[in-house]
């Protein structure tokens, strides 16, 4: 495998409407840079994400999946974040059996009012995901449309 | 087959500097299915509206994206203008390529990558997006204040004028804020006790306000018009409806050493104490950490001099749950700590203080009678240093705040001025950056206190106060006059910086309200929706949005009321029409989904369906009340035969969003 120098990941962001995306939202008031590898997908809360949305992505070929949510106990429908933190455990299993890197996949807890932190994480993720390189393992190439 | 139109905006230069916005537009008129694509300066605005309205009809549109800002912003806008032009409002979709691509990237050519990559998913998802109809949901007719400064006592006077009742949590026990502190008011110089407290007493007889004190906030769920919030009402032994207020308990009670926080620590208050006279409810509260009976068991003293048999030793924390249809934040701010400014000597000589505790020294109903004592030795001070910005308008935010504290310059002229007028023998100096007197008769009111009554104002910072010799030394630098000084002064008061209360973040992160770096409030709009929060349903009043003073604070406090009563007015709210829809012919009833939903807005029923051979067949199949569905999905996760979906959200759409993203 040739390990391109300029390669830049394809990150995505699944984000919850009331805190994360808001957070999002945040930083970009602010000012805040961050890579413009990562695209953000708006769900309503982060329990919405159904784990297939991450293998779907990494076949399709994105290099990192991140999911950020309320804080834990602060769920505007009161305990979303905790199935998706339960749901986001047993798919690291599942990722780790199939031989993706670990790093690959991350969830961060960012409020509406934490924008710092929003740059801040998307920052380390993208480089964390650079550092990887690209994903092969589970990228479908039949998926690629050309 | 699907027609699509792509609106993408500039917003002036806001998009347009960063993002190619031209090719951005025809790049995406390319994607499959779009029919229509243009760029236009302020889509927002009447004209822009105009334009995606005349696009739909001329070119009869089955789908509308809208590369903008966010849609957090101008969703609800844009849904209003589609459905003006006969399409379903929930056939629309927004890229956001504002705060989320043009201000976070410098490069243009990868803002504007980025920017037909988001375009390219709202595409994709626009074109499975069904046309949706939003239920109604009730609104509760009653409002909660958090704070009860003037800020807070404002918002609920107007509330409760309008006729909905109104409830006020104040941490304190008793409401009044700062402002109870503060002894006479810039630029009229009227005495704040006197326009404050007739309020206090208003809040307290309105029938329509049920003030809850020493009481604080602990849990919040729900949504715009159906908020549920649980109160916990702290123990203050003493129950409030037998106390009389009489106060015979605090002259009794032996505990005499507890530092008085109404009076900044500068004179001591009995465990059993009411706040000042003028509390509101005037009721006697216990400090735990230094009533002897509640610590050892061994005193009882207040218990016996009561005549209204009010104390109550095994009072409890009282927990609070009520409904309401809108929130206000007013929770206010506070002096920094000025433990990182030890050049000024604060934490070494009491004669240093700083200008709220200059209030309590001026009050005649503070610590020293309203005679201006130095708090060493009790004598009259003749020299007085009054130091601007301390904490405000650093440099490093690790010191102190970035911000201009805005209050602080009018009151130093204030503090001066009252000075000046009741010692006439005294010689003020005022140490400043710059002096900031915007406002309504502000200015005249600062130079009054050069020009009437000879405060020395010098352009400069103080470096360094040292205690020596029973006098304070100050040195410091006139910038104007090019000179260092040194000044002898009896008392130095610090103009420290303010910031939000300390408890306002946890309570944005249960409100789900943003806050800004310096965790002050959020506006939804720092132009034009000044006084609500992004959250819907949650306002803002007072300094917890911002430094302010009372006339500004009054001001805001009174156009969140109107907001409020705006929203309480209504007697339904268009609900979210995003909800669960299961597909009866795929679900086989395990009940997974009614496990997970937080709102139980999921039941069975049995149905018939026509089996092989003419058979019927009954199946229970899972069902879901949209009034009651919030739209969290957390049931679509757990239905392990794909048979239940979220409508705006579903598998198929956040799919098509993945490919076009890793396309
Ligand atoms: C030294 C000094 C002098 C001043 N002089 C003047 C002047 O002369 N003229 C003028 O116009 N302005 C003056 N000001 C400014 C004035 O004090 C403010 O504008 C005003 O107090 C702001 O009111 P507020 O209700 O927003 O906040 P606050 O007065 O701070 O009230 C907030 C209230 O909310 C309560 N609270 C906080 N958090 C919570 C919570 N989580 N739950 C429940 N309750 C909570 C607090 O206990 C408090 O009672 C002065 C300020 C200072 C510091
Ligand atoms: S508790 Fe009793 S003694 Fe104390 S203020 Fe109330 S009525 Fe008076
Ligand atoms: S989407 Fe959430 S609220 Fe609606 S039925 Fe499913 S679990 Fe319940």
């Amino acid at each position: 495998m040739q390990v391109n120098e300029t390669f830049t990941p394809t990150i995505v962001a699944f984000c919850c409407n009331w805190c994360s995306y808001a957070g999002a939202d945040l930083s970009g008031t602010n000012r805040l840079q961050y890579p413009a590898n990562v695209k953000i997908i708006r769900i309503p809360c982060s329990c919405r994400l159904n784990p297939m949305f991450i293998l779907r992505a990494f076949q399709r070929g994105a290099d990192g999946v991140i999911l950020c949510g309320c804080h834990p106990g602060d769920c505007h429908y009161t305990t979303g974040n905790y199935y998706a933190r339960r749901r986001m455990t047993l798919l690291f299993s599942l990722l780790d059996f199939m031989g993706i890197e670990r790093e690959r996949t991350r969830v961060e807890w960012v409020s509406a009012a934490e924008g710092a932190k929003f740059a801040a994480t998307m920052n380390d993720f993208t480089q964390t995901i650079t550092r990887l390189g690209p994903n092969r393992r589970l990228e479908d190439l039949r998926c690629k449309v050309e | 087959m699907q027609r699509i139109g792509v609106f993408v905006c500039w917003c002036g230069s806001n998009i347009a500097a960063t993002v190619d916005v031209e090719t951005v537009a025809q790049t995406l008129a390319k994607e499959p299915g779009v029919v229509f694509s243009t760029d236009y300066q302020y889509m927002c605005s009447q004209a822009g509206q105009e334009l995606i309205q005349e696009a739909i009809r001329e070119h009869r549109l089955t789908g509308v994206v809208i590369c903008s800002c966010s849609p957090r912003m101008h969703e609800a806008t844009f849904r209003k203008t589609v459905e003006k032009a006969g399409l379903n409002p929930y056939l629309l979709e927004i890229a956001n390529i504002r705060e989320q691509c043009s201000w976070i990237h410098k490069d243009k050519l990868t803002a504007t990558q980025k920017a037909v990559i988001l375009g390219r998913a709202a595409i994709a998802k626009v074109q499975l997006n069904a046309p949706l109809t939003a239920g109604k949901s009730p609104v509760t007719k009653r409002a909660l204040v958090i704070g009860g400064g003037i800020a807070g006592i404002q918002t609920a006077l107007d509330i409760a004028e309008a006729g909905f009742p109104v409830d006020i949590v104040e941490k304190k026990p008793t409401i009044g804020g700062k402002m109870t502190q503060i002894d006479k008011t810039f630029p009229t110089l009227d005495c704040a006790a006197c326009i404050l407290t007739p309020k206090m007493v208003d809040a307290s007889q309105n029938e329509n306000i049920d003030i809850i004190s020493y009481a604080q906030v602990e849990k919040v769920q729900g949504f715009v018009g159906n908020f549920s919030v649980t109160i916990r009402k702290k123990a203050r032994y003493v129950d409030e409806h037998k106390c009389t207020g009489c106060g015979l308990c605090t002259e009794k009670c032996p505990q005499k050493k507890v530092p008085n926080e109404f009076n900044l620590g500068l004179d001591n208050r009995r465990a059993i104490y009411i706040p000042f006279a003028q509390a509101v409810p005037k009721v006697a509260t216990i400090d735990p950490n230094y009533c002897a009976m509640l610590k050892s068991g061994k005193c009882g003293v207040c218990a016996k001099v009561c005549t209204a048999g009010a104390i109550d030793y095994k009072q409890q924390d009282q927990l609070i749950t009520r409904e309401y249809g809108a929130i206000v934040v007013a929770t206010g701010f506070e002096p920094i700590q000025l433990d990182k400014f030890d050049e000024f000597a604060y934490s070494q000589s009491p004669d240093v203080v700083t200008s709220l505790e200059f209030e309590r020294l001026m009050n005649a109903a503070g610590p020293t009678g309203g005679t201006l004592l130095r708090p060493s030795d009790g004598k009259h001070p003749h020299t007085l240093v009054f130091v601007q910005c301390v904490g405000s308008r650093c440099d490093g935010a690790e010191k102190g705040k970035s911000y201009c504290s805005k209050i602080c310059c009018m009151y130093t002229a204030k503090h001066a001025m009252l000075t000046r007028e009741k010692y006439p023998d005294t010689e003020v100096y005022v140490f400043y950056i710059d002096v900031r007197t915007p406002g309504k008769n502000f200015d005249e009111f600062y130079r009054r206190a050069v020009e009437e009554y000879g405060v020395h104002y010098i352009k400069g910072m103080v470096g360094k106060v040292t205690p020596q010799d029973g006098k304070l030394k100050v040195q410091a630098s006139d910038l104007l006059g090019g000179r260092q000084l040194r000044i002898d002064a009896d008392m130095v008061i610090l103009a420290a910086a303010i910031e939000p209360d300390k408890t306002a973040r946890p309570l944005a992160t249960m409100l789900t309200a943003s806050m800004d770096t310096n965790d002050f409030f959020t506006e939804a709009h720092p132009k034009l929706r000044p006084v609500e929060s992004p959250t819907a349903g949650i306002f803002l009043s007072g300094a917890c949005q911002g430094p302010k003073d009372i006339p500004e604070t009054v001001a805001q406090a009174s156009a969140a009321a109107a907001k409020v009563i705006g929203l309480l007015v209504k007697d339904s709210l268009t609900c979210n029409p995003c909800t669960a829809k299961p597909d009866e012919l795929m679900c086989n009833g395990c009940s997974s989904c009614e496990k997970v939903c937080p709102y139980g807005a999921i039941t069975y029923v049995d149905k018939s369906f026509r089996g092989p051979n003419r058979t019927t067949l009954i199946r229970r199949v899972a069902q879901v009340n949209p009034a009651v569905c919030q739209g969290c999905g957390a049931c679509t996760v757990a239905c392990p035969s794909g048979a239940m979906d979220l409508l705006g959200f579903s598998n198929q759409q956040i799919l098509a969003e993945v490919d076009a993203i890793c396309r």
